[in-house]
């Protein structure tokens, strides 16, 4: 298999000068076997488009190559997916890169934009280069968002954020974990400790050691409707999204409009302007029509994002006033409410007193939520969000008693 | 088969189609090529897909046409090294040091050590396939864990020194995709994303997998099975429940009822969700007809 002649080689695979200076690159490419530049200019334009691939995974595909024949480009498609592991969300641009690469077939790679479609954004594993392409293309209503973020003065919501940050994770319900503390009281014996400490003391008995289980915060999602009625509130929702990314152990912050796209990794950089600024360019939805039963849909089919919903606090900071039917919406949050631990609506009209759910979208979703506030203000909405660990009736028996 | 080496038995991702079916699993080109080079290439192989399209029953017909036998780690959230790696019989340990008196003893001799899957598949003098089900469960801790196992097929036993692998074991990994993996894992194994079977495929499962159901029946099943899982389903029906589907419906049809309400009757067997049943069975007497028709 190691037959130096053979220009997919693994030895020669494994000569690949991956993170070398570009003129030491440019040499071993030289010595590279003329047949092998295809398949390691492959790898690199995979790398240049943010798919991560390691220079093992580049020595793989050249063995996998070898061992494969080739007999066709079939065998090179099949030993590329199986080595270069692209994630299954980017197998269409993975398509795409292949049929350019060898093919000469560049039509495919531009990438097409379905209107209707709700889209899922995803920026989980996004590069710099990346984000760079997406920040170049911010449009005007993506920036009049941004100044809205930078002008507006909100010194007084800041102090409630600070201090919301820092009373997050213990304030969230938590629930019992499989993993086991040290106690010095009440807890069950741990033996193996217990006898380490006897073998080390020559078989004297010292006091017994415990553990007990641990206490883990639940993970907290955050569902903001950034859509055109939500407007006023947007620029407070994402400020009140990176203290909770910020403050909890484990938060999931996504926004839906038209689209849902899911924000967490841009809200995890530590400035704050930053971070919504990176997190405002990745939204393309701004300011749109509300699709909430598709966009809740679209987050539950996707398990990676539906399995974080299972036993978590879901807040969903929006006026649930839909376009078009609810039939969707109610489906979408029967289902929401099934998995999560707590779910609840945060909606600004609820600061009105007149406010009832009466619309037929929120009658008919009332009885499948927990909590139904008012989400007008930084302040109802942090001292909510804090509260969570504490029981309070169903939304439903509050709203009978108020309607 | 035991004393052939895995390589011998995977000549070409022909051949290794040709021993899944005949271990009755019907592999696509793709996943065969996949399992040909993870076998060949000595890596991990890491199986990622919606639950129900036969995940786990890939580890099992790859175990069987190697003739090696299967050691299965089920992940769960919270599971560590002494559920994966080894524990020691604590209870045993004490004893022994009770009934030693004066005398020394090794407490952490062989008698006392508890071996997990992973150590279990490096200490067996044959090469064993390994499958660790549902990874996605765990926490990124235990991955991390599995990486240094991945890496090298090695265990620390801090009391005992390094345990190398006897028999360099075939390992295949699955997760449902319900969090994303590390990079770290996903670059040192062979990847293959399992896909729903298209109905042709998915007609000859069920034929392999059913105990007496008519070509015709396996036909309808997964048509109509394709057609359900167009839908926007809490949960879509995976291969199994078309197999349980199709036999449920071939029982009661010998139980006289007639064709379509057989299908209708035993539709508990396919969707398993109050929720989608509901949603579904309006529709469902129209995607049977035009199955069978």
């Amino acid at each position: 298999m190691r037959d130096v002649d053979n220009p997919f080689s693994p030895s020669t695979g494994r000569r690949c000068p991956e993170g070398a200076d570009e003129g030491h690159r440019q040499r071993r490419l030289e010595s590279f076997p003329r047949a092998a530049a295809p398949l390691l200019g492959f790898a690199r334009l995979l790398r240049r488009y943010g798919l991560a691939v390691a220079p093992e995974q580049i020595s793989n595909f050249m063995q996998a190559v070898t061992l494969l024949g080739p007999r066709s480009m079939a065998d090179i498609r099949e030993a590329a997916l199986a080595t270069l592991a692209p994630p299954p969300d980017r197998r269409d641009e993975f398509e795409a890169h292949f049929q350019s690469h060898f093919y000469d077939n560049t039509s495919a790679v531009v990438e097409g934009d379905a209107d209707e479609e709700t889209r899922i954004k995803d920026d989980g594993g996004a590069d710099d280069e990346r984000t760079e392409t997406e920040q170049s293309q911010e449009g005007g209503e993506l920036s009049s968002a941004l100044e809205q973020l930078s002008t507006r003065d909100f010194q007084r919501d800041d102090d409630r954020l600070t201090a919301f940050r820092r009373k997050l994770s213990a304030a969230l319900p938590a629930r019992r974990s499989f993993r086991t503390v040290r106690t010095p009281s009440r807890g069950k014996l741990d033996l193996r400790r217990s006898l380490r400490e006897i073998v080390s003391a020559d078989g004297d008995v010292p006091s017994p050691l415990l553990r007990r289980r641990q206490s883990v915060p639940r993970k907290l999602l955050l569902l903001i409707d950034v859509s055109g009625s939500m407007k006023l509130h947007t620029a407070d929702y994402l400020k009140l999204a990176h203290a909770a990314v910020q403050g909890a152990d484990r938060a999931e912050i996504f926004t839906f409009g038209t689209r849902l796209t899911r924000i967490t990794t841009a809200l995890r950089i530590r400035d704050r302007d930053q971070a919504l600024a990176r997190a405002a360019a990745q939204v393309d939805d701004w300011d749109g029509g509300t699709r909430m039963g598709p966009t809740l849909l679209a987050f539950l089919s996707v398990p990676r994002f539906s399995s974080f919903a299972r036993g978590a606090a879901i807040v969903i900071l929006s006026d649930a006033l839909e376009r078009g039917g609810h039939g969707e919406l109610e489906t979408a949050m029967r289902r929401l409410s099934a998995r999560a631990f707590r779910l609840s609506l945060a909606t600004p009209l609820a600061s009105d007193p007149r406010f009832r759910p009466a619309t037929a979208a929120l009658r008919a979703i009332l009885p499948d939520l927990d909590d139904l506030i008012d989400g007008s203000s930084v302040k109802s909405l942090t001292d909510f969000i804090l509260s969570l660990a504490r029981p309070a009736p169903a939304a439903s028996t509050i709203w009978k008693r108020v309607s | 088969m035991n004393g052939t080496s895995a390589e011998t038995v995977a000549t070409s991702p022909e051949a290794v189609a040709q021993h899944l079916a005949a271990s009755r699993y019907l592999a696509d080109d793709s996943l065969a090529t996949a399992i040909f080079l993870a076998i060949r290439l000595g890596k991990p192989l890491l199986l990622e897909g919606a639950p129900g399209v036969g995940k786990t029953e890939a580890a099992k017909a790859i175990a069987e046409f190697l003739g090696r036998d299967l050691v299965r780690l089920q992940c769960y959230e919270g599971i560590d090294a002494a559920h994966a790696l080894y524990e020691w019989n604590y209870q045993r340990q004490l004893l022994a040091i009770r009934h030693a008196g004066d005398h020394e003893i090794d407490i952490y001799d062989d008698r006392f050590l508890i071996a997990r899957p992973l150590l279990q598949v490096l200490r067996a003098p044959e090469q064993r396939v390994l499958l660790v089900d549902e990874i996605d469960r765990s926490d990124h801790e235990f991955e991390a864990l599995l990486l240094e196992f991945l890496s090298d097929f090695q265990i620390s036993i801090p009391e005992r020194g390094t345990i190398r692998a006897a028999a360099q074991p075939i390992v295949i990994l699955t997760s449902n995709r319900t969090r994303e993996l590390a990079e770290a894992l996903r670059r040192r194994c062979v990847y293959h994303w399992i896909g729903y079977p298209d109905a042709e495929r998915e007609a000859a499962i069920i034929m392999l997998r059913a105990g007496d159901v008519a070509g015709a029946t396996a036909r309808a099943v997964a048509t109509a099975v394709q057609t359900i899982r167009a839908r926007p389903l809490a949960k879509p029906p995976g291969i199994a429940e078309a197999v349980e589907w199709a036999n449920a419906a071939t029982i009661l049809e010998k139980g006289g009822s007639p064709w379509p309400e057989a299908f209708r009757r035993a539709i508990g067997v396919l969707i398993k969700d109050e929720e989608d049943l509901s949603y579904i069975a309006p529709e469902l007497g129209r995607i049977v007809e035009e199955a069978m028709g």
